[in-house]
């Protein structure tokens, strides 16, 4: 198989950031109420994630290893804070409604850990296609959640867009059901728990099917799996 | 030899950071301009809100004092715009922020009319449960188109309650402390846009665009 192929199985399902490796979950339990929210803060995250990725890769030869930690916070930190610039600049609604959530995307470990564990061993266009399968794993599930979440809470799916993509997407929005009260548990946080709890079984449970299928050459698989971070 | 890898280290990290500052500043100066015309767009669009734009012919959102009272909010300095037309006063447009919500602050924007009316009222910022208390949004729910046309008549009017306080206004099922903070809140910053409105307008103008950081 080749390179590019084995990373975007990893990024996107085998040691998908979210469901796998579980990291980043401030922001995916927060901001994950609506598809817009969730596909704004993916962006962010997904945008963040290459730059850091190809940054990382660019200086991995000058930057001793002593150092290396805080010259990845600090790339990482002048991006998203770029990022967050260029955002409250075009997005401003969007802006607003994330709030807080941008500045913490620094500490979305899933962006540092691809730094430490592929960025600065590979070379760049290795690294940023890395990045790039990481963000979008990554922003696959938020946006996965955001659609149960606003469907259960609110009945609808892509309110507000607009906030995102400008005033043509107000027509993206789709009333599924009309409910004359939210259901709040899918609003609020604990929503969010419960269903990337779902999700991740649902994941395990594709996984073990999977496997059951594989099993006819039973001589296939001897020697224990050496990838470490998948353990669940 | 340790001096020596403790020098080269330093000078790579400040390389680094002076790479990584130089480029957000320069991203900084390039949005600077984008950022403050959004702010200052977000900025009208919440005062046409409360107020009809007709009704006035200054720029209302640079024709300001700030002032700091207890009755606009425990948080110190309020920001209220002074709409003229002709140089008559013809309302003023009064944040404040009320800290009785159900969780955290609320942020409002109250425009009273010369005769002491209400023109409008929203509510620009808060973290009210979303389903509930967060009705006070006019996104959500109408209720806070309620306010309009409506006056206060002395500090111990009745009507200025919920009706689960046997005043005139809904309060929301399953959430009273939400709009029992919101009336209570407009009722105050109403009374004093009354009393204090000749003397507003007398003051001289402030900076008003250095604190709207909602």
């Amino acid at each position: 198989m080749s390179e590019l192929k084995t990373l975007y199985k990893e990024g996107v399902w085998v040691n998908n950031p979210a469901l796998v490796q579980l990291l980043g979950l401030c922001p995916l339990l927060a901001v994950t109420s609506t598809i817009t929210n969730a596909l704004g803060l993916g962006l962010a995250t997904l945008l963040v994630l290459v730059g850091s990725n190809v940054s990382v890769s660019i200086v991995r030869n000058w930057v001793p290893k002593d150092i290396r930690i805080p010259v990845f916070v600090m790339i990482i930190a002048g991006f998203v804070t770029i990022v967050q610039l260029l955002m409250n600049a075009y997005t401003y609604g969007l802006y607003q409604s994330l709030g807080i959530f941008i500045p913490l995307i620094v500490t979305n470990c899933a962006i540092i850990g691809r730094a430490e564990a592929y960025a600065s061993k590979n070379p760049v266009h290795l690294s940023a296609f890395d990045g790039l399968m990481m963000g979008l794993g990554f922003m696959i599930v938020l946006v996965v959640l955001g659609a149960m979440r606003e469907l259960i809470g609110q009945g609808t799916l892509f309110d507000s867009a607009d906030l995102l993509l400008g005033p043509w997407a107000q027509s993206l929005r789709i009333e599924v059901f009309n409910f004359d009260n939210q259901f709040l548990l899918a609003i609020l946080p604990p929503g969010a728990f419960l269903g990337l709890g779902l999700l991740i079984a649902g994941k395990n449970v594709i996984d073990a099917q999977i496997k059951s299928k594989q099993v006819a050459p039973p001589e296939a698989e001897k020697g224990p799996r050496a990838r470490v971070t998948s353990l669940t | 030899m340790i001096i020596s890898s403790m020098a080269k280290n330093g000078a790579i990290l400040t390389a680094f950071a002076l790479v990584t500052t130089g480029l957000v500043a320069s991203i900084n100066a390039l949005t600077a301009d984008k950022i403050a015309e959004q702010e200052q767009l977000h900025l009208t669009s919440q005062l046409q809100e409360v107020l009809d734009p007709s009704t006035y012919d200054n720029e209302l959102s640079k024709d300001c004092v700030i002032i700091s009272d207890e009755r606009l909010g425990p948080n110190g300095d309020q920001i209220i715009y002074r709409a003229r037309k002709n140089n008559k006063p013809v309302a003023l447009v009064v944040r404040h922020v009320t800290p009785n919500g159900y969780s955290g602050d609320i942020s409002l924007l109250t425009a009273v009319l010369r005769d002491g009316s209400i023109a409008g009222v929203r509510t620009t910022k808060h973290e009210e449960t979303p389903g509930l208390g967060d009705k006070v949004e006019v996104k959500k729910s109408l209720w806070i188109t309620t306010f309009k046309n409506l006056t206060v008549q002395s500090e111990d009017d009745a009507r200025w309650a919920v009706k689960k306080d046997g005043g005139q206004f809904d309060q929301f099922t399953g959430a009273t402390i939400t709009p029992r903070a919101v009336v209570g809140s407009v009722k105050k910053a109403v009374l004093f846009a009354q009393s204090e409105f000749d003397a507003i307008f007398a003051a001289p103008n402030a900076e008003c665009l250095e604190v709207t950081n909602e």
